[in-house]
């Protein structure tokens, strides 16, 4: 792909070694392929990328637009800011064994969200090579909108008026079922 | 006692929305169109963030993790202050430590408190969410099977 750029990112806090070791090969083997990372505090300094710490938010939102795709832990904030770009996500999760976050919950946030348009998994560092070269190759997902779920929306409006709870009498939204 | 729903002349509550920084900010900002007509007050954790607010105004706290007692001692003073001056009819929070001193201090101050649990916690809920529920009002999952009578409830996804 010509003038294919990825930008990687571990979010704002803490680093995610493992991921940028492994993007960092990827780049070397593609020379072809301009790649900037975002590395938190990290210990692992990038060699065949350009990288930087943390990025202010105006100049991440740039990078993210310029972008042809995005490679990052499964955090949230990546997923969303990704797809409210229309760009295609490949998410990495930490391990909360290995101290990478406090639990295992973005192994679940990559099993949940890997099926959504957009959005690919790699679930460890030997997978993540194979899933760059196939994510160049992807379209853009649709641009995800700026708000929440209608339904959302509405919960917390309603709350906020009338100090309402989405379970109340004049509500549809239900509590869900075992 | 704070106003708690529109009052007789139909204005809506003041509600403070806080979060810390990353994906608890960003679905937070996504939940900000259901504050329309409400006098708006966002906290967080970076400067920065001011740019991503529609409107309102914006205040910054420390950012602190559970495991920084001095800078979570800093943070909780922090919040107080801004929920004295502010004086908040209604806290929204999508999390983690500064919705949960926003909502201990805040149910102190009479203020109204809509938890909102984030979307990353899809097998069990937040550690945070876990505990605040004696101090949330509303306890929303943003997963319907974790989702209970006894709450939390579901009432939607940011996404």
């Amino acid at each position: 792909m010509i003038n294919a750029k990825i930008f990687a990112t571990v979010g704002a806090q803490m680093g995610f070694d493992r991921m940028i070791r492994a993007v960092d090969a990827w780049a070397s083997e593609n020379p072809h392929i301009q790649v900037f990372a975002q590395i938190g505090n990290g210990e692992y300094e990038p060699t065949a990328m350009e990288w930087t710490r943390l990025l202010e938010p105006p100049e991440f939102r740039a990078r993210v637009e310029s972008a042809s795709a995005i490679v990052g832990h499964a955090g949230m904030g990546t997923i969303i800011t990704a797809l409210q770009h229309a760009k295609p996500v490949l998410i990495m999760p930490r391990r909360g064994d290995l101290q990478e976050t406090r639990n295992d919950h973005q192994i679940a946030t990559a099993e949940r969200f890997g099926v959504k348009a957009g959005v690919s998994v790699a679930m460890d560092e030997h997978r993540l090579p194979e899933a760059l070269d196939s994510i160049l190759k992807r379209d853009a997902p649709d641009r995800l909108s700026n708000e929440a779920s209608a339904e959302l929306i509405d919960t917390v409006r309603r709350f906020i008026r009338d100090g309402e709870s989405p379970a109340g009498p004049s509500h549809d939204v239900v509590p869900a079922k075992d | 006692m704070t106003t708690q729903t529109p009052d007789n002349r139909g204005r809506l509550p003041k509600v403070l929305a806080i979060a810390s920084g990353g994906g608890h900010w960003v679905q937070l900002l996504r939940v900000a169109p259901a504050f329309e007509g409400c006098d708006l007050c966002f906290v967080t954790v970076r400067a920065a963030y001011k740019s991503d607010i529609p409107r309102g105004r914006f205040r910054t706290i420390v950012d602190a993790t559970r495991w920084n007692k001095f800078k979570l001692a800093w943070m909780a003073l922090q919040i107080l202050w801004i929920l004295i001056r502010e004086r908040p009819a209604v806290i929204v929070s999508t999390g983690a430590a500064p919705g949960y001193f926003a909502f201990r201090l805040g149910k102190f101050l009479g203020a109204r408190t809509l938890w909102i649990d984030s979307i990353a916690n899809a097998e069990v809920l937040s550690m945070t969410g876990q505990i605040i529920a004696p101090y949330a009002d509303l306890r929303l999952t943003q997963w319907e099977h974790l989702a209970s009578p006894e709450g939390p409830l579901y009432g939607g996804s940011v996404v």
